[in-house]
């Protein structure tokens, strides 16, 4: 049922300090939240990380530029495309490489259906955190149709590997585009379906209106960004700011929310997913032809320097800083995490509300362990 | 291209149509080279907000890499965000350059500015047991990426509200980010529970860890 | 030729075991009919091994559970932890002596009544006696020793002490309109009306149902026994057959919420518009429907409902639940009630 123990009653207060997690059905992983209570409210909440640390970074500095791909499918596991693309695209800068533009635009196709793969999963699991049973099975049936299209793009469902330093490393299949274009089609009636569980429903409003919430001037202070960004009102997106992959070349809109609150990062996720359909039909009408690989040297040697590339990922913005010191090994590669940064803003979110929207928070935050800890 | 009269003395080839430059995929990639960066305006804004802060200014691949002096961060920091509008700190991290002269570790801050989207990359070289002046009074969210780089690295960071080790477990001992910290990693018995196991030897079957 | 000893101990002794076979057996087939149905709401299937396509799941649960060991938390009461339980599951069980099911028949030559008996203050009776079930959770919270589930156990039961009000007002006004307290009494009171009492008291039917939902911790109004809240909920320490008896309980008391439903607002053993349609009833075609059919079907129509409102809703947060049920239902309840009692006054002039 949940996991429980009392630490260190302080003797001359009501205060109750609990330990939530790290073995909890709510936390999405191995998360462990430090909570003072006064009674039912939460004073104070510390979350307590690194469950899952796996020495990525120094892992990275044992292998090939290519090599270090795979790796950062493990990073935020739910998003492995967008990940790929961002290290991908960090190398390619420090190489001063550039993608074939059918390249890119399978890239940008497999980036938004990451988008949407890792919002079913956010969506599911976070009504079900809430109470609600039922939006986790429909979500993941629409998931398992994107994750059977990855399959057949690159072979695996969850850490897709997709992308390589100069483009892709496979050509699309016979029919995949087809296939792609029948999910997309179908797609935006699946959302309206959950729309109508959720959006409008008396008790979800009650759960989520008002709850989390974290104002845009605090929001950019505590460094978020992502969804727990633009539900606070800042109209921000890597994609629109720095664009790449020629993301420039397609119309596509960023959905912001008004008052910061779980409600709001709901409908923004929400809208995020009917722009990815958008930008995917984009895609998908206007592919263009040619290589899908630039001309690279077999071994990537970057340049003596330091560079820094960010993509939007489903979580915020992703970012790797590469040093190279001119050997086919990256001196130091470190991920900038947006699941990690945006859950340092957690107490200040929660301070003075209930256990229960303790839970609502965390999910709203969509935070996945595998990229906090790396 | 003009035409070019066959030397040999056949007929003329009909006029050839310029050759299209190849698309730069098709090209090998051109490298991106290092300049310096002293004229440049956000280093030049930099310099004029703060007196004498720039100490090297680096262009590479777009980006602009400012060093500056270690005691003066915290300072240069919050000119930066109140003066220059770098409001959002994007990632603060460091690099472990072993038994480099100037300093061991470069400690790296990399802002933001939403007025005209454009970013700037502060540097500061720390050596091996000196403290750096912490930024959370500037940035909130440096908290725990100072806490990454203390627990990584060892830098100590001046002023942290709670510089505890993040990612790692208490009471490690070492940290994992140095060059000279194995990839396969250290024994964790001895090295981390000094007092409970032999030096040498991990944990011993009946023993207690804690 | 009406033998007493058959009478007075056979026909009663009779009337027990059916009723309570039908209801234990009721009560753990709920399990599966929430299981399947929530499947199918949920694009899967649900338990479809066990037996003809799952229809014997119940069965091996029970079995399971029988011969599961039983662990007793060490520093338990060890009375009162045995006590929680029960004080759940009989309450929830002893309510159906007085439920009607159908009109009294002819066996035999016996006028046999398909219900145990009809006491003339029947719902009081009811809800005297389902208050009892709520000592059942205060005490298995406070038996087991953990702190935790004492506090879940509190927050259960004052979700259920508060929520009996508007539950109680509900019911006083369907006893305005048939100025009995007698069920088999209230059922026939709808038959004269001519009418189900659900459409006069419409609202005291909705808050009824609602009321009914959070009496029995049912979702949207079952926080305290989730699974992703931080207290566990007074059950936490049970294990075996004691915990089934709790989960028993639930499912007996949806079926109890179900029936007195059934027979305050729905006409209980009537089929629709009994008057006024009296003749299609008699008719050849549908005169075979036997009355307690009627009152199946429309106690599986709430049992639905259940189960769909946990198909479809979130949960309330607790504090949000308390202020649901008093400020909500129970200044409703109380208008209500004084608008049935003057319509009541005005129509019958009694």
């Amino acid at each position: 049922m949940s996991n429980l123990e009392s630490i260190k009653p302080f003797p001359d207060s009501e205060e109750m300090e609990i330990s939530f997690g790290p073995q909890h059905p709510a936390t999405h992983g191995v998360l462990r939240v430090l909570l003072r209570l006064d009674g039912e409210r939460i004073v104070d909440a510390k979350p307590v990380i690194g469950y899952l640390h796996r020495g990525t970074e120094k892992i990275f500095e044992r292998e090939t530029y290519n090599g270090t791909i795979p790796h950062t499918d493990r990073l935020d596991y739910t998003a492995a495309a967008t990940n790929n693309q961002a290290l991908v695209g960090a190398v390619e800068k420090i190489m001063g490489v550039t993608v074939p533009p059918r390249a890119a635009a399978i890239r940008v196709m497999l980036a938004e259906l990451q988008r949407i793969a890792s919002h079913t999963i956010w969506l599911g699991t976070h009504a079900l955190d809430i109470g609600a049973q039922s939006p986790f099975f429909y979500t993941f049936e629409e998931r398992e149709k994107i994750l059977d299209l990855f399959e057949e793009y690159c072979g695996a469902r969850l850490t897709l590997n997709s992308m390589r330093v100069g483009g892709q490393p496979y050509e699309l299949t016979d029919g995949w585009v087809d296939r792609c274009r029948a999910f997309v089609d179908q797609f935006p009636a699946r959302v309206a379906e959950w729309e109508r569980l959720l959006t409008a429903n008396r008790i979800w409003k009650l759960r989520t209106i008002g709850v989390g919430v974290i104002s845009a001037a605090s929001a950019i202070e505590w460094g978020l960004t992502g969804p727990p960004l633009r539900g606070s009102g800042v109209k921000w997106d890597v994609r629109k700011v720095f664009p790449y992959d020629r993301y420039d070349e397609y119309d596509f809109e960023i959905p912001v929310g008004a008052n910061g609150d779980t409600y709001d990062r709901y409908l923004v996720r929400l809208e995020e997913m009917r722009q990815s359909v958008r930008i995917l039909q984009q895609c998908l009408a206007k592919l263009p032809d040619g290589p899908v690989m630039a001309k690279v040297p077999k071994v990537i040697k970057p340049p003596k320097g330091e560079v820094y590339f960010s993509v939007e990922g489903p979580k915020g913005e992703l970012g790797f800083y590469v040093v190279s010191d001119g050997g086919a090994n990256p001196y130091r590669l470190h991920v900038r995490p947006a699941c990690f940064i945006n859950l340092q803003a957690l107490p200040e979110m929660v301070r003075g509300l209930l256990v229960a929207d303790l839970i609502a928070v965390i999910g709203t935050l969509d935070i996945v362990l595998g990229e906090i800890d790396r | 291209m003009s035409e070019q009269d066959n030397p040999s003395g056949a007929a003329p080839a009909s006029p050839q149509p310029p050759a299209a430059p190849k698309p730069p995929w098709e090209e090998k990639p051109v490298l991106p080279v290092p300049r310096d960066a002293r004229e440049q305006a956000q280093v030049r804004e930099l310099a004029a907000a703060v007196a004498d802060a720039v100490i090297e200014a680096v262009e590479f691949a777009g980006q602009v890499t400012v060093t500056v002096g270690r005691e003066r961060i915290a300072e240069i920091g919050r000119a930066c965000k109140e003066k220059l509008g770098y409001a959002f700190l994007v990632d603060l991290t460091a690099v472990d350059w072993q038994d480099r002269p100037e300093g061991r570790f470069d400690v790296v801050y990399w802002m933001h500015r939403h007025a005209d989207s454009v970013r700037l990359r502060l540097k500061v070289r720390v050596g091996a047991d000196t403290e750096v002046p912490s930024v959370t009074g500037v940035w909130k969210v440096a908290d725990w990426m100072e806490r990454e780089v203390f627990d990584m690295f060892g830098v100590y960071f001046a002023g942290h509200p709670n510089l505890e080790r993040i990612l790692t477990w208490e009471g490690f001992n070492g940290h994992p980010l140095r060059k000279d910290f194995p990839l396969e990693g250290i024994d964790t018995g001895a090295a981390v529970y000094p007092d409970v196991f032999p030096p040498g030897g991990g944990p011993v079957a009946g023993g207690e860890g804690e | 030729m009406t033998n007493p000893w058959v009478a007075f101990l056979l026909v009663p002794l009779v009337k027990i075991v059916v009723i309570l076979l039908a209801v234990i057996l009721l009560a753990a087939y709920m399990s599966f009919f929430e299981r399947k149905i929530l499947a199918y709401m949920q694009i899967r299937i649900g338990p479809n091994r066990v037996g003809p396509r799952g229809w014997l799941q119940p069965i091996a649960d029970a079995i399971k559970l029988l011969v599961k060991e039983d662990i007793v938390p060490a520093r338990a009461e060890k009375l009162v932890y045995f006590l929680g339980p029960v004080l759940v599951v009989a309450p929830a069980l002893v309510v159906f002596s007085v439920i009607p099911f159908g009109p009294a028949f002819k066996l035999f030559g016996y006028e046999v009544a398909p219900y145990l008996t009809d006491v003339n203050i029947g719902i009081l009776f009811i809800l005297g006696v389902s208050s009892i079930g709520v000592y059942g959770v205060i005490l298995g919270g406070w038996a087991s020793n953990n702190k935790f589930s004492m506090m879940g156990g509190l927050r259960s039961a004052a979700q259920l002490v508060s929520y009996e009000v508007p539950m109680g007002l509900s019911v006083v006004t369907v006893l305005l309109m048939a100025n009995s307290l007698s069920l088999v009494k209230i059922v026939e009171a709808q038959k004269q009306a001519g009418v189900w009492f659900f459409i006069p008291g419409i609202v005291a039917f909705f808050i009824y149902f609602v009321c009914g939902v959070a009496e029995t911790n049912r979702n949207p109004f079952d926080l305290p026994e989730a699974e992703s809240e931080l207290v566990a909920g007074f059950h936490t320490e049970y294990s075996g057959m004691k915990f089934a008896f709790y989960f028993l309980a639930e499912y007996a008391n949806m079926v109890v919420i179900s029936s007195i439903a059934t027979v305050l607002f729905l006409g209980g053993w009537l089929p629709p518009f009994p008057n006024w349609l009296a003749a299609l009833w008699a008719s050849p075609a549908l005169a075979w429907i036997p009355p307690i059919a009627w009152f199946v079907l429309k106690m599986a129509v709430f049992l639905f409902v259940y189960i769909w409102f946990r198909g479809t809703f979130p949960r309330y947060r607790f504090d949000q639940l308390m202020d649901l049920g008093w400020k909500v239902f129970i200044p409703v309840s109380l208008v209500n009630l004084v608008a049935v009692g003057a319509g009541v006054l005005l129509i019958g002039g009694k």
